[in-house]
């Protein structure tokens, strides 16, 4: 119990005789506060071990034989303990490879689309220009509209991509770079990647938090606008864009959408994840020309345990940097 | 003043800041040489890769994929086409020529879309919900002092990495998963192991309206994906939460207030504005998750045995339209609710 809700009648009397002179009021709200602890104590422990339980679950599914995945006295410790799982995951995933082409497309993709959301965000923050409702308006638009709707639109411009007619006249057809890595990355240098509108959005709402004194006087001094937006502004903006580069790349780490559609050159993991079932019986059969079934208990086990390889990166950079994510999305969240 | 003076010139005309802009950006103007009209310039100059990206990789594809929507498509020559049977459309008696072919077949041909559609949008209407009740109380206990209650934050925003992308669709989206995780369902309901099936029927036995208890079992039931989808949104009650200054509870508890009515009066008017925000990033969180059936039904269209990208893309600008009648209608319910409460 807090001190400062506490009435102090004498200064040496137990809690029952101070109970029996406020007339049993101390014990009730003893009780009521202990009740009200207990209550939400368990209930956050509920839904921490809801959102925690899965990954235990697949951490100690992946130690098991497949025979002990049907013995039902076996909930979480193997009784058969085997690495195998993991080697057959490693080579149905095609491991190290795809595991490091995610890790640098992410990196790349998330510093492409901090650099253009930087700029972007702080020229609607700052700036005032003709047509800036319009030009605001189309980044909400830009975070509502799902990529679903132009996504065979974008897989048409990218196999026949063309500027203005000058690979046709050059080279005599347009190019198609469907399966290299550049349509993606324009896209993360103009602010197309994924959500990047909602990073607009949050990097606009803190610069705009910042006071305007700081850039007047720099431009007192004679800074140029780029000079002073690198040197005043970007320091002070670190954690945010740290955020956001966090975000981006752990949304690129797992995302599907885009590798589908726009790296399909590259083998990367959350593909190779996704189609993983396919491989399967061809990976088990010992003969080279046919495929087995593979059951139902196993597909889902190792299906979890490459769920497990994916996110357990992600864990260990969450654990560092779970401050960045956090904090600064409360600093640019609350202005709204 | 000046300022004000400018704000009713832009009202006057839709079209004033379209000129303004020629005069601003196009040298040899009298307002190209001014400070303001270097400001904007600066301005453009920063916001210029947005505007590059917005008009090549949204706005055209966009057009293009509408117009696609409206044709009949070729996969083999690459050709679009539009042809009779896509029929013109008869309006009071005047035939416009509208070649809506696909958006019919879309709705009156394909077998799934209708009920997966529906489907997807009574599932999303109780999830919003129920996100948003969820995600407002851990906030407000989150916000509270006790033990562990960093560990808590941290665990509660777990799953902005852990459901993100490929990751909650990647369980079941196996057919044979599937088919197993079905008949592990009703293996569970026959055998009575369901708790929540089991309080549903004893519930509906005791004649209880039962259409309001089916949703709340729903909600019961979905409960690990509500979970899983609400970090952001707590942490944005969270952190408005914390921006409400501790003296007006200390003044409500002077003046007699209980707990209950401070929260009333207090936490929940100033941070209702952030339900809106919440809102909305729930709804288009769970419109474009990657284990929405209706999605999954798109991308089986266009990739799959139909290869139709017509209709494929007709199916995505109905689900779009969808999803921006959802956000409209939500916005406005929630926008009219604060105004009423404050």
């Amino acid at each position: 119990m807090s001190k400062d809700n506490t009435v102090f009648i004498g200064k040496h009397s137990s809690f029952r005789e101070r109970n029996r002179r406020s007339g049993g009021y101390l014990l009730r709200r003893r009780i009521k506060q202990i009740g009200i602890s207990v209550f939400r104590g368990l209930l956050m422990f509920g839904l921490c071990f809801m959102i925690i339980q899965p990954m235990v679950n697949r951490l100690a599914m992946s130690f098991m034989e497949e025979r002990d995945l049907y013995d039902s006295t076996i909930i979480l410790l193997p009784r058969h303990v085997t690495l195998q799982n993991y080697v057959d995951v490693a080579n149905l995933t095609s491991f190290p490879t795809s595991m490091l082409n995610t890790l640098w497309i992410s990196l790349l993709m998330s510093l492409c689309q901090v650099i253009s959301t930087t700029l972007v965000a702080y020229g609607f923050a700052r700036f005032e220009f003709p047509l800036k409702k319009f030009w605001f308006a189309c980044v909400v638009a830009l975070i509502v509209i799902p990529p679903q709707t132009i996504q065979t639109a974008l897989y048409m411009t990218f196999s026949r991509f063309d500027i203005f007619g000058i690979f046709q006249a050059t080279t005599g057809a347009p190019l198609s770079i469907r399966s290299s890595i550049w349509p993606y990355v324009m896209m993360s240098l103009t602010c197309m990647g994924l959500k990047n509108g909602l990073y607009i959005y949050m990097l606009r709402q803190y610069f705009k938090g910042v006071p305007e004194s700081l850039e007047e006087a720099a431009y007192v001094d004679g800074c140029s606008t780029m000079h002073t937006f690198v040197k005043i502004m970007l320091p002070d903006a670190l954690p945010v864009i740290a955020s956001c580069f966090l975000f981006g790349f752990v949304w690129q780490w797992t995302d599907l959408f885009y590798s589908r559609n726009f790296l399909s050159g590259y083998t990367l993991y959350a593909v190779q994840m996704s189609t993983m079932t396919t491989r399967m019986g061809r990976y088990y059969s010992t003969s080279l020309t046919d495929a087995i079934t593979v059951t139902t208990g196993r597909s889902l086990q190792l299906i979890s345990i490459a769920v497990l390889f994916c996110c357990i990166p992600l864990i260990i950079l969450y654990c560092f940097t779970q401050r960045t994510f956090v904090e600064s999305l409360a600093m640019t969240g609350s202005k709204e | 003043m000046s300022k004000k003076k400018k704000q009713k010139k832009y009202r006057e005309h839709w079209y004033s800041g379209i000129t303004e802009a020629f005069q601003m950006l196009v040298p040899g103007n009298k307002i190209y040489r001014t400070m303001a009209g270097r400001r904007a310039r600066t301005g453009y100059r920063f916001i210029l890769p947005f505007i590059i990206g917005f008009l090549v990789f949204m706005l055209r594809p966009m057009i293009l994929s509408l117009q696609m929507s409206l044709s009949k498509i070729n996969i083999l020559s690459g050709t679009m086409s539009t042809d009779a049977t896509m029929g013109p459309v008869n309006i009071f008696g005047i035939k416009f020529n509208f070649p809506y072919g696909n958006y019919s077949y879309a709705f009156g041909t394909d077998p799934d879309f209708n009920r997966l559609l529906v489907d997807e949008i009574s599932r999303m209407a109780i999830n919003v919900i129920a996100t948003l009740i969820l995600s407002f109380v851990i906030a407000v206990i989150l916000n509270q002092k006790f033990k562990g209650r960093i560990i808590c934050r941290v665990i509660f925003f777990l799953p902005v990495i852990l459901s993100s992308g490929v990751l909650p669709g990647i369980e079941n989206s196996n057919y044979v998963l599937n088919l197993m995780n079905s008949v592990n369902q009703s293996i569970q309901e026959s055998s009575g192991v369901n708790i929540s099936a089991a309080l549903q029927d004893l519930l509906s036995v005791s004649g209880v309206g039962s259409g309001v208890f089916d949703v709340i079992f729903q909600m019961i039931d979905a409960i690990y994906d509500i979970v899983m989808a609400s970090g952001i949104q707590i942490i944005v009650f969270l952190s408005g939460l914390q921006s409400i200054s501790p003296s007006l509870y200390e003044a409500a508890d002077v003046e007699g207030c209980s707990a209950w009515e401070s929260f009333w009066k207090i936490t929940f008017p100033m941070v209702s504005p952030l339900l809106l925000v919440n809102c909305i990033y729930t709804i288009i969180d769970f419109f474009m998750k990657n284990d929405n059936q209706v999605i999954e039904h798109i991308n089986e269209v266009m990739y799959g045995v139909q290869m139709d990208l017509g209709v494929a893309s007709a199916e995505s600008w109905i689900y779009f339209g969808v999803a921006l009648l959802f956000i409209g209608i939500s916005s406005i319910i929630i926008t009219g609710a604060v105004k009423s409460y404050e």
